[in-house]
Parts: C-alpha cells; sequence; structure tokens
C-alpha cells in the first residue's frame, strides 16, 4: 500500500472529525444538542457519530484512499486469499482482490443504499403520517388501512418478485424497493405526533392568523414532531443497511462484481476457512455501522426528549424483529410463562 | 347611527358527542353588534359560551365534533363569514380580524423564534420578503413595549417571561392593523401587575389603531374598567347587552345582579361574599323557560314555561328576563 493511500486515510479521518466537530459546534445552540453532547452523557451515541461521520468520509474519499481498483483480480495465482499484510492491510480474496479497497468501494454502495432508502422511507412515511394525521377522518381512515397491508405484506417477497423482473437489478430499483417498503412504521409513528400537534393550541392561533393547512403543517406541526423522526431515521439508516447486505447476500440485491459489505459476505463465505478475514472486515464493519446507527438514535432519543435528557443512554435501542430478514414476526417463546426459579 | 362593525345574529354552535350523550348546545341563539373602534366585553361563567363564540367567528369551532347551524349569521364588513370560502376565510383571519389566546405560552410555537411568528401573519397576508418582515417584527416587538426588540426578535418563546410572552402574542395579532381585535382571557393566566401592563398596552393600541376589541373575560373588574359596552352571556345565549355604565349602574337581568353581587368590594361593609346558588346547567340539557330559573331568586310560572325575548330595558340596554316585562314580580316587592 502506498504512502499516498495512507496519507488519504489519515486526512479522511481527521476530515471525519472536523466534520464531527462542526456538527457539534451547530448542535451546542440548541437544547437537544447540548444534551447530545454533554460530556459523559451519551458516549456511545457521540462515538457512533464519529463511526459513522469517519466511514462516510472513508466512502466518499474510497477512490483516493483504496490502494487497488476494487475489481481488480491483482494475480489470480500468487495472491488468492492471502492473510493481512502491509500491502494488503485487510488480505485478499478468493479472486486475488485486495479486501480493503472493496471494503472502502462496498462503503460507497452500502452507505449510499442505507442513506437513500432512509431518506425515501422517512418522507414518504412522514407525508402519509402527516397526511393521515392532519385530516383525519376518511383520508386517515384510508392511508392507514394501507398502511395496514404494507405491513402484512413480507417484504422479502416483494423483493424478490422484483428481483425476477430484472436480470440484474439495477442500484436504483433497489434503492427504491427498499425506500418504498420501508416507510409503514415511520408514518404511522408521524400520524401519532401530528394527531397530538395538531391539537396544540400554536396549532389554532396559527389558524386563527389564517395560515393554510400546508403552512400548519409543515412549520407548525412537523417541525414539533422531528424528534421522533430523526430517531427513525436514524434506526432506518441501520435497518435498510442491513436488509440491503441481507439481499446482496441472497443475490438479489447489489450484483457482482460491484463489491456492496453484502455481497462481499457472500463471495467469501466459500472461502471462509481458508480466508476468514476476507467475511470477517465486510462483517465487522456492517456491524460497526449498525450499531453505531442504533447508538446514535438512542442518543438522539434522550437528548429530544428532555424527560429523558438526565438519565444518559443506559440502554441501547432494542432491535426490532423487523431487523432479522429469516425471523418470524411472532416469537413464539416471548409468550410462554416464565418458570419460576 | 353607524354601522357595526360585526353583527352576529341567532349564532347557535352545537357539539354532537360520538358517544351519543346528548348534542351540547354551546352557543343558542347569541346575538351581539361591535362597533367600529369600541371595546365589547364578553362576561360569564366558564362553561356559558364565551369562547365558543369567540372561536365561531373565526370559524375555528372543531368540526366535527362541532358545527354552526345554517341559520346563525355572523356578518363582518357586510359579509357573512359563516358563508365564506376557506380561501376567503383566510384572507380575513390574522388580516382583518386576529385573535389573542388566553394561555401565551401554549399559543406560541416553541420550535420558531418569535420574529418567526410575528411576521407570520404578514408574510402570510402581505406576503413580505424575510428581510421585511424581521423589520416588521422588530417593530412591532417595539410598539408593544418589549425592550431591545433587536435581540428578542430571534429568541424562542421559553426565553421570555410570561408578561412577554402575551406582548408577543398581541404583537402577532396586530401585526396586519386588523380592524377587529378578539381578546380572549388575554390576561388570565398572568400576575395581577402583569395584567394591568396587557390591558393598557391593549387600550393604547387601540387608540392608535383604531380598531375594535372584543374582549372575552370572567372578570367584572377588567370589563369595568377597558369596556365601553358589556355583553353578559348565560348558558349559551346573550342575556343582557348595555353600555358599561348602565349595567353597573342598574344591572337589568337578575344573573348580572348576582355577578355583580359576588365582586368583593372595599367599600362596603364587611359581609359575607355572596355566590349565585347553584351552577351552571350542562349545555347538553338547559333548562326549559328562562335558563336561568333554576338559580333565580324571582323566578315564578311563566319562567319555568317561557323563554323570555331580549327584552329593552332602556335605549341601548336588553335584557332576557320576564322582569322587565313584569316588573313587579321581583321578590321582595310587593305585588
Amino acid at each position: 500500500m502506498a504512502a499516498a493511500s495512507w496519507l488519504a486515510l489519515g486526512a479522511a479521518l481527521l476530515a471525519a472529525w472536523l466534520g464531527v466537530a462542526a456538527i457539534r459546534r451547530a448542535a451546542l445552540t440548541t437544547n437537544a444538542g447540548r444534551a447530545f453532547f454533554t460530556p459523559g452523557a451519551h458516549a456511545p451515541a457521540r462515538w457512533g457519530l464519529l463511526l459513522l461521520a469517519a466511514a462516510a468520509a472513508l466512502a466518499l474519499a474510497a477512490p483516493l484512499v483504496a490502494p487497488y481498483a476494487p475489481t481488480a483480480q491483482l494475480d489470480i495465482v500468487g495472491l488468492q486469499n492471502r492473510p493481512p499484510s502491509f500491502a494488503h492491510p485487510l488480505g485478499t480474496d478468493l479472486y486475488s482482490r485486495d479486501v480493503w479497497s472493496r471494503l472502502l468501494y462496498g462503503a460507497r454502495v452500502s452507505l449510499a443504499v442505507g442513506a437513500l432508502g432512509m431518506v425515501i422511507a422517512v418522507t414518504v412515511g412522514t407525508a402519509v403520517g402527516a397526511a393521515a394525521g392532519y385530516w383525519r377522518g376518511a383520508v386517515d381512515a384510508v392511508l392507514m388501512r394501507l398502511v395496514d397491508v404494507g405491513l402484512s405484506v413480507p417484504r422479502i417477497f416483494v423483493l424478490l418478485v422484483l428481483a425476477g423482473l430484472w436480470e440484474r437489478m439495477p442500484l436504483g430499483v433497489l434503492v427504491l424497493a427498499i425506500g418504498l417498503t420501508s416507510w409503514f412504521g415511520t408514518s404511522r409513528l408521524v400520524r401519532a405526533e401530528v394527531l397530538a400537534a395538531r391539537e396544540r393550541e400554536f396549532v389554532q392561533a396559527a389558524r386563527a392568523m389564517g395560515a393554510g393547512p400546508a403552512r400548519i403543517v409543515l412549520r407548525h406541526v412537523l417541525p414539533n414532531a422531528a424528534g421522533p423522526i430523526f430517531v427513525t431515521a436514524a434506526l432506518g439508516t441501520g435497518v435498510v443497511m442491513l436488509l440491503e447486505s441481507g439481499l446482496s447476500f441472497l443475490g438479489i440485491g447489489v450484483a457482482a462484481p460491484l463489491p456492496s459489505w453484502g455481497n462481499m459476505i457472500a463471495d467469501a463465505k466459500d472461502s471462509v476457512r481458508a480466508a476468514p478475514w476476507s467475511v470477517l472486515a465486510p462483517g465487522l464493519a456492517i456491524g460497526l455501522v449498525v450499531t453505531a446507527c442504533a447508538a446514535v438514535a438512542d442518543g438522539l432519543r434522550d437528548a429530544l426528549d428532555p424527560r429523558r435528557a438526565r438519565r444518559g443512554a443506559e440502554q441501547l435501542a432494542p432491535f426490532p424483529a423487523s431487523w432479522d430478514l429469516s425471523a418470524p414476526m411472532h416469537d413464539p417463546t416471548a409468550d410462554a410463562p416464565r418458570s419460576r426459579a | 347611527m353607524t354601522e357595526p362593525l360585526l353583527r352576529v345574529r341567532d349564532l347557535r354552535t352545537y357539539f354532537v358527542s360520538e358517544r351519543g350523550s346528548g348534542t351540547a348546545r354551546a352557543a343558542d341563539g347569541v346575538s351581539f353588534d361591535v362597533f367600529p373602534g369600541e371595546t365589547l366585553g364578553i362576561v360569564g361563567e366558564s362553561g356559558c359560551g364565551k369562547s365558543v363564540t369567540s372561536l365561531s367567528i373565526l370559524r375555528l369551532v372543531p368540526e366535527p365534533p362541532g358545527h354552526i347551524l345554517p341559520g346563525s349569521l355572523i356578518e363582518f364588513e357586510g359579509r357573512n363569514l359563516l358563508t365564506l370560502a376557506p380561501r376567503e376565510l383566510r384572507a380575513i383571519r390574522g388580516n382583518r380580524i386576529a385573535m389573542v389566546f388566553q394561555e401565551p405560552l401554549t399559543s406560541l410555537n416553541p420550535v420558531l423564534t418569535v420574529g418567526d411568528q410575528i411576521a407570520e401573519a404578514a408574510v402570510v397576508h402581505q406576503r413580505l420578503s424575510r428581510r421585511a418582515a424581521r423589520a416588521r417584527a422588530v417593530e412591532m416587538l417595539a410598539q408593544v413595549g418589549i425592550a431591545d426588540p433587536g435581540t428578542r426578535v430571534d429568541q424562542y418563546p421559553h426565553e421570555l417571561s410570561g408578561g412577554m410572552r402575551q406582548r408577543v402574542m398581541i404583537a402577532m395579532a396586530l401585526v396586519c392593523h386588523p380592524q377587529l381585535l378578539i381578546a380572549d382571557e388575554p390576561t388570565t393566566a398572568l400576575d395581577v401587575t402583569i395584567q394591568a401592563q396587557i390591558l393598557e398596552l391593549l387600550d393604547r393600541l387601540q387608540t392608535e389603531l383604531g380598531m375594535a376589541v372584543m374582549l372575552i373575560t370572567h372578570d367584572l373588574g377588567i370589563v369595568a374598567g377597558q369596556a365601553d359596552r358589556v355583553a353578559v352571556m348565560y348558558a349559551g345565549q346573550v342575556v343582557e347587552c348595555a353600555t358599561t355604565k348602565d349595567l353597573f349602574a342598574q344591572p337589568g337581568h337578575p344573573y348580572t345582579e348576582g355577578l355583580l353581587a359576588s365582586v368583593p368590594r372595599l367599600d362596603r361593609p364587611r359581609e359575607r361574599l355572596h355566590a349565585i346558588p347553584g351552577q351552571v346547567p350542562a349545555a347538553t340539557a338547559w333548562p326549559a323557560g328562562c335558563r336561568f330559573h333554576p338559580r333565580c331568586p324571582h323566578a315564578w310560572d311563566r319562567c319555568r314555561a317561557e323563554e323570555p325575548p331580549l327584552l329593552d330595558v332602556a335605549l341601548g340596554h336588553t335584557a332576557r328576563c320576564w322582569l322587565v316585562a313584569e316588573p313587579a314580580r321581583r321578590a321582595g316587592t310587593a305585588p
């Protein structure tokens, strides 16, 4: 690995650090931001934020940081499944590709799918939830029954059917498909927040001032429901990344040779004994980033809720059942009576 | 005589409960006028329909469960507000008629600066630019007597004291120079000293801007000090309407008498404070006949059977009481 790559790595990490510092400076002007960055409280959340910033910076700077092209088969005979070394910090895989380079380029795909999928899901979910909560009545009934339908259809089958429509599913379609099947929970949450916010007096005051429905929803109702939306967005990014990884692992997500963390694991799973690093690297990357998302979400939830502000992050957000692609929706052991010890 | 600015006739706002516990007739035939530039006080106990009446004027009553019955008329500057399209109605709200709410903290949006909120009506109705809106907000803050308006304009509601918040609410309401200001218990949530300041401010701004004020309150002291005319409400109706002077000098309705007698006074020998017996009946079941008869010391058969109309006591003084027609029936006078 050339000196230029190490230099670029250092620069990217420094940029991530500076980025977090800038976020911190901006956040310290608000109450919730002060709560989030209070020394002592929310330590996992702040580490998570730093980790996410580092991952994002490395993904953006991948062409500079990566010592090799992600698809380059360097020496199919001499460099197959080599353990980590100075030239290949994370070793090489079955096809003699540099795992570190693939990990960096894979971060671009995985993080982009996670972030974009989440943006789509949160946008649609917020719009639907706000409409249902604000107009109530028939609008609410129709939209929420739609959400019930969406929640009752197993997402994995929808995605499998979609995957069958293309030889290689374009990345845009994958993002859209993930985003458009992930907003149901958000819309319920936003609806509940909007239902509560629309009854508050300042909304009536805004109406008395001549504000129209769009202005009331966008300027008065939604900003007051922003906290839970941020939290779902942070948590949702992790969920969507896991989904992408799962799909790519199954071979219906991001198509080879474009690396994503999910299909890197899929590629390397057969040589896991010979080259465990080629599975471990993307696996750890997924685990770390998803955990960081959960930690940030948890810290945000505490920081945005004044009643919980003092208690700090004593527990990580529980992982919802939807994180596990194979798990049944209902856990039969959950209701089993606990034997007395 | 000048034309009234606002003419309310036979306003009926009913609330239908979903559980079938009956229809609450919160405003049930309210009629009154507001003339340009005057202050009309609207007084009554909790639950008499004051707030519903004021919300009905701007059609802010939540529908459902509330609805305004078709026969009602709310005429403002010659137009019936009850038949306006939503867009036309919005052009009046905050622009020609503005409202100040009771609770200054909950009526301000916690996530917007006070400057943004003050300027909002001007942005909505006059399409001001950001810069002009901010300048306007600073100007309004100065006008409602807030020191250092250039700094305050960028602060959030929680950074202000209760009195300042109410000043901000007033600034919000007045930014478009409305013809009519509806103030729903504007000082109830404030300390007495702050109350006096806010009322003084309202008084001053009313003179400066030449607007009419509808002052809704349960405090007769405020009415005596502020209002030109008073409408007393009971059980969803106006039961007496007169100039403030006439009303305090010779109340025409036993309910008004009761209200006046229940105000503690320093200039009389100390005695037990008078209380009107009983309480306001539920809006789902107003009594038949005169709605006040179960609590009235003078009630006789006619009061239980027939509902009195607003009868003329004197010029510009009406009361909804059979005693006006049959003064000899007053208890304590010889028949």
